[in-house]
């Protein structure tokens, strides 16, 4: 999609991990390896695009903590650098790049769930709204009580599975409430949770990403 | 010094508490209903104010400034408390404040036992277990504010820090009354249950003696104390006994009268959603002739200095105990404050708690949280609670990592191991291959329905997609062998 507008588009393989899990799991030792090696692959790309609100927000709360921490001007210097050229993916079309209407084409119905990392430590706004409306074909329907966490966590997921699996019995019953075909986010782990229960319940809810949808261009939006 | 925080030292970790709290369906929807309505109404209530986000700020800034310099406006409150009348007394921890109550008790009540001292607005000594120690001696408390004395008539534990009795409907307190007080007819009407509520107190406000308070504010500059609330119980609580014993945190002191300014807009409004609240009572030391003529203070610490040695500890104590982050907490709006095992529930009380107490207990507590944020988002006072919940963390992970079951738990083995297969991405695809390999035997109709360990917890109720054939990486890479070829193509089928 970010080719079709025109871009080039770099993966560098020997990326892992922003190390978040780590973090915000307590293992902040741990977390500083990944940390570095995440500055030193993307220290010199224009922009770098993280289809993760979650990843940019362990990169905006936390690195320069972290690298202060480390006592490395170099380091430092860094990742000072380079964060103002990190963008969540929404962010990097609508605020970077200027762009509302990637040309897409998708003929069906969709909530959007604003996750928690992107709506109040992002500050995306409407931002995804915004790419979502500008869609041929595509009926957004509200998701009701659409701020509330969807109970994923990170490692809270599996360290308190029973809260995560009652939040995330909340967040579906909404979610089949709209009614919609599909059920997107800009965060891949909550909507592996998301996923998770729709799946477990029978229903027939899909999960897709921002960038998958925004990424269609075939007039029956190429799901199966 | 020992420091004790309510009942947490018996509690159990929170997954296991939060388990069986899930099971109560009554409780969740009293908990799901009362959350909501508070936090509508706080919506409505901030959303009117243009000048929110600077009134957080200022309110902020008043508690950093004031919890740097805390040892001056403390002693300079202390000062002109007593000179205007009262007395001040310094606890360094639960069993000092509780004896230092005990002893004035006794020396203005006498040691007949069964002494009734009236109580109102104190959950510093809910955390002391004030009430534990003074039947222990022979003395009888009585809570007076309305949810307070719900908890207390039903042998219960406050379960929400503004409302404590939020897990009750009024079917539940109506039970509780009818048992308590004698009244078989009594009716679940809020009028029955408020002239109940009355008639019961009424007697037992007019012969008390003593009261015990607590406190939302101390006021350096004028030796003033003052407590908030909607029922006018605390007025009656502060005004009519002879001798009036108050116990405050260190951490509630402000430097002058003109930082109510902020605290009072932003208090109410946190707290029940209210502009204001309909009775503020501020007192200063002892007036002649009207009021209590006996005035005691007991300043707690209580674990509380401790947290001033660190720059992102030390935001704990900023609280004025609103109570918004349990509002808008997803995590307590499944499981209610009792499975939190403190009297400090929610997002607030999984950083204070353990703090308190050094993290000898709810170790467990800084995890009850997914660090979605909603609480920071309506802090009066800014208090970044994910972020000091990520440093309690790792506070504990560097501790179990100390010793040697925590250095060989599955958690610390499985976090070692990835942290390795992460810092190379050789590795890292090999381990994808691994996984794709070794997932076969988990899956059913395609999916990963019962996986082993902590992965468990996740297949337990939930599905897992299994990982691909191709993964983006190999998809990448097969794309970039032909790179040239593919991209040219596609050139030419966009033009």
């Amino acid at each position: 999609m970010i080719e079709r507008l025109g871009h080039t588009v770099e993966f560098p393989v020997q990326q892992t991990c922003c190390g978040q899990m780590h973090y915000n799991t307590g293992y902040h030792r741990e977390a500083v390896p990944l940390v570095r090696r995440f500055v030193e692959m993307f220290r010199d790309a224009e922009a770098v695009c993280v289809p993760s609100a979650s990843c940019v927000a362990m990169m905006r709360e936390h690195y320069v903590m972290m690298a202060e921490a480390e006592n490395d001007p170099a380091f430092l210097a860094d990742v000072h650098s380079l964060l103002p050229r990190v963008f969540e993916f929404s962010e990097l079309l609508v605020n970077r790049l200027g762009i509302e209407d990637v040309g897409a084409t998708f003929p069906h119905s969709v909530t959007y769930h604003p996750s928690c990392h992107s709506l109040r430590m992002l500050h995306v706004g409407d931002a995804p709204v915004k790419l979502l409306r500008s869609v041929r074909g595509l009926n957004l329907l509200e998701l009701p009580n659409k701020e509330q966490c969807c109970g994923f966590g990170g490692t809270f997921a599996v360290k308190n599975p029973d809260v995560s699996v009652a939040m995330l019995t909340e967040k579906d019953a909404c979610v089949v409430q709209t009614g919609a075909e599909i059920v997107t986010a800009l965060d891949n782990s909550c909507l592996m949770q998301i996923y998770g229960g729709l799946h477990r319940s029978g229903s027939k809810v899909r999960t897709m990403h921002l960038a998958e949808i925004l990424e269609s261009i075939e007039p029956t939006g190429g799901l199966a | 010094m020992s420091v004790i925080v309510g009942k947490t030292s018996q509690a159990p970790d929170f997954p296991i508490a939060a388990k069986s709290a899930l099971k109560n369906d009554q409780l969740r929807r009293n908990v799901a209903h009362a959350t909501n309505v508070i936090r509508n109404k706080r919506a409505l209530r901030v959303e009117e104010m243009p000048d929110w986000e600077d009134l957080r700020q200022a309110g902020s800034d008043i508690k950093a400034h004031t919890l740097a310099h805390l040892d001056h406006y403390l002693e300079e409150f202390a000062r002109n408390c007593e000179l205007a009348g009262g007395k001040v007394h310094w606890a360094r921890d639960a069993d000092e404040a509780n004896s230092i109550a005990i002893n004035l008790i006794r020396h203005y009540g006498g040691t007949e036992p069964g002494l009734e001292v009236i109580k109102v607005k104190t959950m510093t000594s809910d955390e002391v277990q004030m009430n534990h120690a003074l039947e222990a001696a022979g003395i009888k408390p009585i809570e007076t504010d309305l949810a307070d004395m719900i908890v207390q008539l039903g042998h219960d534990e406050p379960s929400h820090i503004v409302v404590p009795a939020l897990h009750k409907n009024r079917v539940e307190i109506r039970d509780i009354f009818r048992k308590q007080m004698g009244l078989p007819e009594l009716t679940e009407q809020p009028e029955d249950l408020t002239n109940a509520a009355r008639h019961y107190l009424r007697d037992r406000f007019l012969r008390a003696k003593i009261g015990i308070s607590g406190a939302n504010f101390a006021i350096a500059a004028t030796g003033s104390v003052g407590v908030v609330e909607s029922e006018g119980n605390g007025r009656m609580c502060v005004t009519l006994p002879e001798v009036l014993i108050t116990l405050i945190g260190i951490e509630k002191v402000l430097p002058t009268f003109a930082d109510l300014e902020v605290i009072l807009q932003t208090l109410p409004r946190s707290a029940t959603g209210e502009r204001m609240n309909p009775y503020n009572s501020i007192w200063t030391g002892v007036t002649p002739g009207d009021g209590p003529q006996a005035f005691h203070v007991i300043l707690l610490d209580n674990g509380r200095t401790r947290l001033l040695e660190d720059e992102i500890e030390r935001e704990t104590l900023a609280c004025i105990r609103c109570g918004a982050c349990l509002n808008a907490c997803p995590v307590y709006r499944e499981t209610g404050g009792h499975a939190y095992g403190s009297i400090y529930s929610g997002p607030i009380g999984a950083i204070l708690s353990p703090q308190l107490q050094s993290l000898e207990h709810s170790r467990s507590l800084p995890f009850a949280s997914t660090l979605c944020g909603a609480c920071y988002e309506v802090c009066p006072v800014k208090i970044n609670i994910p972020e000091v919940l990520i440093h309690l963390r790792g506070r504990v992970v560097r501790e179990d990592q100390k010793t040697l079951g925590g250095k060989l738990s599955a958690e610390n083995i499985a976090m070692q191991t990835v942290a390795t297969v992460f810092q190379d991405h050789r590795r890292y695809e090999a381990a994808q291959r691994l996984a794709r390999i070794g997932q076969t035997i988990f899956k059913r109709d395609g999916q990963l329905t019962n996986l082993p360990g902590m992965a468990g917890g996740w297949t337990r109720s939930r599905d897992l997609r299994p990982i691909p054939k191709q993964s983006f990486r190999d998809w990448w890479k097969a794309r970039d062998k032909n790179g040239e070829e593919t991209r040219e193509k596609k050139a030419e089928e966009r033009a």
